[in-house]
């Protein structure tokens, strides 16, 4: 990775005495599209919070592009998307972006053309207050467009956005990284980014508990891969004595395998021939591997306190 | 820094003309003044003194009803309403001060303020003017009261947004608000007038009353304009004040009004230290007790 955009350094964070985060450190760096996952508490806001300067660290420190968060340096080069976002409602969207342009010392004209870019050419003149969901959450991101970030923050971007807008979203999400600027995001929906993020960072009680590739954190986890094996006349129960797995609905058995031993089993599966009417590889999906390391992570907690 | 204050301003100018709150206040402003206008001057021709003139001073007392009521119904949604919409979070992670902010609030609030003021008591004076009432004096009367009630709107909304930057909620702010019209309008004047009758010659009337009217933005206002216009003959009461205090009347408005509204602004501005829902009013209390002022701009 080239140049650090966000550094964070055992950055702590206590609200009345309990820990809303502790001894986070990770790095950002250019042009990387990162998702940060965690369940609800997990210190996600808390960080992002942090990393703007609304919030000091208790300890540790954060740096945005060199600076301190919060610093004029640090503010024009980041854009945000807080959770829960309602402009005002009698204004137009075209209003709205100009606003948030100006006070960003960018050329309002210049951001009235975002509206195009997350699809709200022609909503841009009708009021805010008419908008749905959808169209209110790309208006936040185009006004996170604005200027040309380094740093984009993204709150829980898509909660609320139907499958359709969820797409479109992470496709302008690697339209920004394309140009350039590194992405940040927040999640609980986790299926959806799979192919859509560099990196994975999984916060659990305020503390990261990994920070990999998909690929990489699969692995570490040594989550099973799931095969399943349909019969084509053989009573499934034969087959699974054949195979070693077990028998799901008569025709079909499941075999639980390691990463490694993968294509062996397929290989067994395949030599088969013509018992064999299909085949399903399904991989650990993201949810499994965010609920693998948030168990491991309070698993180890709960060790360590008794 | 010009360019962002001007921003919100107009910002909130717009908001101002879109969600009706300017037609709202002309109308009631303008409807209450000529209905005044029209009952209130009936005297003038026996006291030889011009329509217009006695007009204001009719209006004045109504500029100390409506005019604190509307800039504290523009001011509680200032901060408050903004942290809960979350629209403050994203104004102040662009590189914007929160003085810039409230400043930016409090110009186009004023502006709204004024034009509703000029639409409402102009129309009223052009309606006196048009039936042959007016005069050039009364025109002069007419803008001084509404420069002085913007003013007096100024220390109003100045209130408002101490208001909205201590509470969480803006359904709490709007109570308060509310609550302090109710008190320094209506409950003020009575308690005055109560420890007056109790105590007519004794030490309050002659020292603690003149001061105490000076402290409440809109008495002051009252003061200034009754006085101003020379009206004791026509109105008496608070006029008559006037001629009892240590001090000139015309000393009034200024001072108290800007002793009220540079504080509030002050304060509300290091109390807003951190748009973040977690951090307690306490401990912004004690971030403006320590003088954190300082800490926060090497922050910024």
């Amino acid at each position: 990775m080239n140049n650090t955009v966000l550094r964070a350094e055992n950055v702590r964070k206590t609200f009345d005495g309990r820990d809303a985060v502790k001894d986070l450190s990770f790095e950002l760096g250019g042009a990387e599209r990162v998702a940060l996952l965690g369940h609800n508490g997990a210190g996600k806001t808390t960080f992002f919070k942090m990393s703007l300067g609304f919030l000091t660290p208790s300890a540790g420190r954060i740096e945005v592009l060199g600076a301190e968060p919060g610093s004029d340096k640090a503010r024009s080069s980041t854009a945000f998307l807080p959770e829960s976002v309602a402009f005002q409602r009698t204004l137009t969207g075209v209003e709205v972006l100009k606003y948030y342009a100006k006070l960003k010392g960018e050329d309002p004209k210049k951001a009235v053309g975002l509206l195009e870019r997350v699809g709200l050419a022609e909503a841009g003149t009708r009021r805010v207050g008419t908008y749905s969901k959808g169209m209110r959450q790309r208006l936040g991101l185009a006004q996170a467009l604005i200027g040309t970030p380094k740093l984009v923050l993204l709150d829980e971007p898509t909660s609320g956005l139907d499958p359709i807008s969820r797409q479109n979203f992470y496709d302008l999400v690697t339209e920004i990284s394309g140009n350039g600027a590194t992405v940040l995001l927040s999640s609980h929906a986790l299926t959806e980014m799979e192919a859509r993020t560099d990196r994975i960072l999984i916060m659990s009680k305020g503390k990261l508990v990994a920070n990999d590739t998909l690929e990489h954190l699969r692995t570490a986890a040594r989550l099973p891969i799931r095969l399943k094996v349909k019969a084509k006349d053989e009573p499934a129960e034969q087959l699974a004595n054949r195979l070693g797995g077990t028998p799901v609905n008569c025709r079909s058995v499941e075999i639980m395998c390691a990463h490694e031993d993968k294509i062996a089993r397929i290989a067994a599966v395949t030599s088969l021939g013509a018992m064999i009417e299909d085949i399903d590889v399904h991989l650990p999906t993201l949810d499994d591997v965010y609920k693998h390391f948030s168990e491991k992570a309070n698993a180890e907690d709960s060790a360590g306190e008794a | 820094m010009f360019q962002r204050i001007l921003t919100v301003a107009g910002q909130e100018f717009r908001i101002g003309l879109r969600n009706r709150w300017i037609l709202l206040s002309v109308v009631i402003l303008a409807a209450f003044s000529m209905a005044l206008a029209l009952l209130g001057s009936a005297p003038a021709g026996t006291l030889d003194v011009s329509r217009m003139t006695i007009t204001v001073a009719s209006l004045s007392s109504l500029s100390v009803y409506l005019v604190p009521l509307i800039a504290l119904l523009l001011a509680f949604d200032a901060v408050a309403g903004e942290i809960e919409r979350g629209t403050l979070l994203l104004i102040f992670s662009s590189p914007m001060t929160r003085s810039e902010f409230l400043i930016g609030k409090a110009v186009g609030h004023i502006c709204v303020l004024l034009l509703a003021l000029t639409l409402g008591y102009g129309a009223t004076a052009g309606m006196l003017a048009a039936t042959g009432g007016g005069d050039t004096s009364g025109f002069i009367d007419f803008a001084r009261l509404i420069g002085t009630s913007a003013i007096l709107g100024f220390a109003f909304l100045a209130l408002g947004y101490i208001v909205s930057a201590l509470v969480r909620q803006v359904t709490t702010a709007a109570a308060m608000a509310i609550g302090i019209w109710l008190v320094l309008i209506v409950l003020y004047d009575l308690a005055l007038l109560g420890a007056l009758v109790a105590d007519s010659e004794g030490f309050f009337a002659s020292t603690v009353f003149p001061f105490a009217l000076l402290a409440n933005p809109a008495d002051a206002f009252r003061l200034f304009n009754l006085s101003a216009l020379n009206a004791n003959a026509m109105v008496g009461g608070m006029a008559g004040v006037a001629e009892s205090l240590p001090f000139p009347p015309a000393a009034a408005l200024a001072p108290s009004s800007c002793s009220l509204a540079l504080p509030c602004l002050v304060l509300s501005y290091c109390l807003r230290g951190s748009p973040h829902d977690e951090e307690t009013v306490c401990s912004r209390w004690s971030h403006v007790a320590s003088g954190s002022l300082s800490g926060r701009a090497a922050n910024r």
